[in-house]
């Protein structure tokens, strides 16, 4: 397993609340692509992270994009240094956004960058809701979850659609690299961004990354609710390459999803048939994705 | 060498984008900008134009990308219409908060519903507080020079904003007309590479476009306002320096067609000024002493001129192709605005040509006899509508 670079590109001070998934996020993002990385941020909570003009606490070209244009502003990046004879293996062209910014209104501009074959790594910090703007819905909240939104009220009005599968859209694109990651697993997670960078063309990674405020959790749990999200099964880590499954990380034990739910006040209010359903759709989204592990597996000889 | 060809509106903001060397290209096709588009990816395919051309899924990922390309330092260009420039419009704004240079062509095309696709400058002037400048031209030369000629303005330090050169639809964009494509050598002289100060550079890593709080919003945004302030003069030390390299005057903030001493003033923007300026000579001769004033530079707007123009004339008549809804015709607003206080002249707006209403000589000429008649009868109506199905024998007898 590899180690975690001793490299410190984003420096002390965010205003990110405590125990922010996002933060590590970039942290560990950071670590793993080095210096010559410049990178595109939409508005989300990444927005503010940094600390407003005129202080910033990341040591690398960063560039603010508005909210839905992540995939065609790195686009935009990766045409002028190719212009300048800047060739990919030298500066790596990062869009870094939330999971609004990529799969709701960003979802045009980064099909469009994949599907133009941009040499980028499109990244999504997953926190499973429009943090910025304080708890709303998006198309990657889970089934089942509060937000301001999706209230729960008399009318049990809590999320009642299931999670996008950006992973799945992706590898619809052609896309030679695209992995799950999460911010519990940090040496795993900087192994598949290094692994992503060597790819040339469009690269998308997919961050687990929990939000204390939103979620409703206690920020000392936030590496415990990456821990069980992976060995639930809610969350699998796993990487397709060129259209080839691994699961990269099995639970040795897959444990129950109520264990994950119950950290969680978005999930509080939940009957426990409710909590039965959502259990009923993990297993069968993992039973999946074994035989899409199973299916896509080159023999030995190839 | 510089060659004469018979090129269309489109060909010639093409050409112009290849004699600027754009190092980016973002755009997205749409009647009736979509031969822009064509013609510079066979330029490029052809090796002619060496540019990297990137083929966006939608307009708004095509200023987005030229934001960012010109972020890390790169000549961007785009073009669009209609549609397609309304879609950009939180981009337009961005461009111009980020002090990006990028320069878009942009055919000038009604608004639906209902679906047209012909002449009007509703799209155009919907985004004129968008922090872009804003060229209207006359003719297919004016086009490419006026490409060229914005790179060179927007570019200035004192300036770095970004600008929309607009041609009308059909009567520019698919009329051919001969134009002058300059030597290459020419055009270099003129327009230096483009090397900004501050980029994208992981040497050198900077942060642009971070949250910036109330205690600092406001001044840069005065910062915007005063580069716009310098722009008019900018404008015309370019062009003087345009005609000095090429021998043309593309026109400046306004061109002035026979207007000293006049008593009736028309004032028209893009294509109808050709025809508007034939039906000056016949009124003329008619012994009416009219004059005609070209708007070409809407953004920033030319208030002093205007002022000046307007200095012992009766009558301003404004021929508008686009309306703004409960307002009026938007150039007469503006040319009133620069007036007040100034002058105490009748003003008169006209609504023309919108959504490709042809603007025939017979109707230009009502249309400023009926300026000319109110200086005996005084202002009747401020703004008119010519030419609609409940009007027309008036308009066309
Ligand atoms: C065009 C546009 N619509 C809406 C917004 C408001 N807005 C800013 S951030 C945001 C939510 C971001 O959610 P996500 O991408 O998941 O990032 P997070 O805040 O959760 O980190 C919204 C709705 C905006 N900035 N621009
Ligand atoms: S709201 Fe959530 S994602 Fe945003 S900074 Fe706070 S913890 Fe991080
Ligand atoms: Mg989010």
């Amino acid at each position: 397993m590899a180690k975690v670079p001793e490299i410190e590109l984003m420096n002390k001070g965010t205003t990110a609340c405590p125990g922010c998934g996002a933060a590590h996020a970039m942290r560990y993002m950071l670590k793993a692509l080095g210096k010559k990385t410049m990178i595109n941020i939409p508005a989300c909570c990444w927005a503010v992270i940094p600390g407003v003009y005129p202080s910033r606490n990341l040591d690398i070209p960063l560039l603010y994009t508005a909210f839905e244009t992540t995939g065609a502003s790195s686009s935009g990046v990766r045409a002028a240094l190719n212009a300048k004879g800047i060739d990919p293996e030298e500066i790596t062209v990062v869009g870094f956004a939330g999971d609004g910014g990529t799969a709701d209104i960003g979802i045009q501009a980064l099909s469009g960058c994949l599907e133009r074959g941009t040499d980028t790594i499109q990244i999504m910090y997953d926190n499973e809701a429009y943090m910025n703007t304080g708890i709303q819905r998006s198309g990657e909240t889970p089934y089942g979850a509060w937000t301001t939104t999706t209230p729960v009220g008399s009318k049990k009005a809590w999320k009642k659609n299931p999670k996008k599968n950006m992973m799945e859209i992706v590898n619809a694109h052609g896309s030679p690299y695209a992995a799950t990651v999460s911010v519990g697993h940090p040496e795993l997670m900087i192994e598949k961004i290094k692994k992503a960078k060597e790819f040339r063309g469009p690269k998308f990674i997919h961050i687990y990354a929990p939000c204390p405020t939103g979620w409703r959790s206690d920020p000392s749990n936030t590496i415990e609710l990456c821990r069980l999200a992976v060995d639930s099964c809610a969350f699998p880590l796993y990487e397709i390459e060129n259209g080839e499954y691994n699961i990269y990380k099995k639970p040795k034990e897959k444990i129950p999803v109520k264990e994950y739910l119950k950290l969680q006040g978005r999930f509080r209010h939940l009957p426990a048939e409710e909590v039965e359903k959502i259990q009923k759709n993990v297993d069968r989204e993992w039973e999946l994705l074994l035989k899409k592990e199973e299916f896509t597996k080159k023999d030995d000889g190839d | 060498m510089s060659e004469m060809k018979i090129v269309s509106g489109n060909f010639a903001a093409a050409y112009g984008a290849k004699l600027s060397r754009v190092e980016v290209v973002a755009a997205y096709p749409i009647t009736p900008q979509t031969e822009v588009v064509e013609k510079i990816a066979e330029l490029v395919s052809e090796g002619e134009m060496d540019s990297e051309y990137i083929k966006v899924e939608s307009e708004h990922s095509a200023m987005a990308a030229c934001i960012a390309a010109s972020n890390a330092g790169a000549r961007a260009y785009t073009a669009s219409s209609a549609h397609g420039l309304a879609l950009m419009h939180e981009l337009l704004i961005w461009a111009s908060g980020a002090r990006l240079p990028v320069v878009m062509t942009n055919i000038n095309r009604a608004m639906g519903p209902p679906w047209s696709v012909w002449a009007d400058h509703h799209d155009t002037l919907a985004q004129k507080g968008t922090g872009q400048l804003q060229f209207f031209c006359e003719n297919n030369q004016e086009v490419l020079d006026s490409v060229i000629m914005a790179y060179k303005i927007c570019e200035d330090e004192e300036i770095m904003l970004p600008a929309m050169v607009v041609e009308d639809a059909f009567i520019l964009s698919h009329t051919k007309e001969p134009v002058e494509i300059y030597d290459q050598e020419l055009v270099d002289e003129f327009l230096p590479s483009y090397d900004p100060d501050y980029k994208l550079d992981v040497d050198q890593p900077l942060g642009f476009g971070s949250l910036g709080m109330p205690d600092w919003y406001m001044d840069f945004r005065y910062k915007i306002a005063e580069a716009m302030e310098k722009a008019p003069e900018k404008i015309k030390k370019v062009n003087k320096e345009f005609e000095e390299v090429f021998g043309r005057d593309p026109g400046g903030l306004i061109e002035e067609y026979k207007t000293d001493g006049v008593d009736v003033l028309i004032v028209t923007m893009g294509s109808i000024s050709s025809t508007s300026k034939d039906v000056i000579d016949e009124l003329r001769e008619e012994g009416h002493n009219i004059g005609l004033a070209r708007l070409r530079t809407f953004r920033p707007f030319p208030v002093e001129e205007f002022r000046k123009l307007t200095k012992g004339v009766n009558v301003v008549g404004v021929m508008d192709r686009s309306y703004t809804f409960g307002h009026g015709g938007d150039a007469a607003r503006e040319i009133k605005d620069a007036l007040y206080g100034h002058r105490d002249v009748i003003l008169k707006d006209y609504i023309v040509g919108l959504g490709g209403r042809d603007l025939t000589p017979k109707i230009l000429k009502n249309v400023m006899l009926d300026a000319i008649s109110l200086q005996d009868k005084g202002l009747d109506k401020e703004i008119e509508w010519v030419d609609l199905k409940i009007n027309q024998e008036r308009w066309r007898r």
